[in-house]
């Protein structure tokens, strides 16, 4: 197997991996946000504005994981620099 | 596959580039300059007022509540900045329904630019409150050996502002160019949709997020700002 081929299979199968395995923790993790948020609301609902609040900048830390993987994964397949540089090298032979 | 709008490329001289998230930022800078003042040129403080005028003053006193709901005690000192964050953003995120139009925060480079601000304003205003010595004592809260790890969690805040930004705006673009090469009718509207809708959520989350750090900045790493003091029993 020549490195052309070795980049790809790694750059893809990784990207796959990152993503799958990314949103499993944040997905999990917003849940249970949520889950308390909906029973502290029920609990309280005067504090319903704070509460809201919070928990929505709460969410948006813990998206932001996933984005990262997403990000990463995006990378691996559109702005990969090692296959761009075997490309090149391929080209240029 | 364009990853952003950086490789539009308008114009090129050398290596100056015109590229697109420069011409729509600019766009966009000039069409909420132009339009506030065209809305505020002749104010009226009676009942009968333009519908832009009240529009333009649900918003101000609406991101006003907010600043003073986070724990900043006088919002009008940081307005003109949140203000400015969340307005860019959100419209950044509007303008999307515009053909042709591809925002400009979702190019790496618009977000760290926007995430360098927050990164400076945090010690300006920090030090504007709390005098130089308060301010850099402050790191050293609750214990000296804290101060390496304060001073990563600085970074990594301006790190993270940066990506998530960067990365709800590029995806939902990109979603969207994948989606209109496998089902171009309905699907794409709906993500649109989701795109706008994830667009607005997080134009909110970066202000109150660079609102909360300037709040700690200000008050002090000892007292953490509670915003439970709404709740009368």
């Amino acid at each position: 197997m020549d490195n052309m081929t070795l980049i790809a299979i790694a750059s893809i199968v990784t990207a796959g991996l990152t993503i799958a395995l990314g949103s499993i923790g944040p997905a999990l993790g917003e849940g249970r946000a949520v889950a308390t948020a909906l029973s502290l609301l029920a609990l309280q609902p005067d504090a319903a504005t704070t509460i809201t609040r919070t928990l929505f900048v709460g969410l948006a830390m813990i998206e932001s994981i996933a984005i990262y993987c997403f990000v990463v994964s995006m990378i691996l397949i559109f702005a990969n620099p090692f296959w761009n540089y075997v490309i090149a090298l391929n080209a240029g032979k | 596959m364009r990853l952003s709008s950086d490789e539009m490329i308008f114009w090129q001289y050398g290596f100056l580039k015109l590229n697109g998230t420069i011409i729509f930022t600019w766009g966009l800078m000039f069409v909420m300059a132009v339009g506030s003042k065209l809305i505020t040129r002749n104010l009226s403080t009676e009942l009968k007022r333009s519908r832009w005028q009240n529009l333009l003053e649900i918003v101000v006193t609406g991101i006003e509540k907010q600043i003073e709901d986070v724990g900043l005690r006088h919002p009008k000192k940081y307005i003109g900045f949140l203000g400015t964050l969340f307005l860019f953003v959100a419209i950044a995120s509007l303008c999307t329904i515009i053909p042709g139009y591809e925002p400009p925060t979702g190019s790496l480079s618009t977000t760290a630019a926007l995430a360098l601000c927050v990164f400076v304003a945090v010690p300006f205003f920090g030090v504007e409150e709390q005098g130089l010595g308060g301010y850099l004592k402050s790191y050293a809260e609750p214990t000296i050996i804290m101060l390496p790890f304060n001073i990563i969690s600085e970074l990594s805040r301006t790190l993270a502002l940066a990506v998530r930004l960067f990365g709800n705006m590029m995806s939902g673009t990109m979603i969207l160019a994948i989606l209109l090469t496998i089902t171009p009718f309905i699907f794409p509207i709906a993500m649109s949709a989701l795109g706008l809708l994830t667009g607005m959520v997080q134009a909110y989350i970066f202000s109150i997020l660079a609102a909360v750090y300037i709040a700690a900045a200000t008050r002090g790493r000892k007292s953490t700002p509670e915003p439970s003091q709404e709740i009368k029993v």
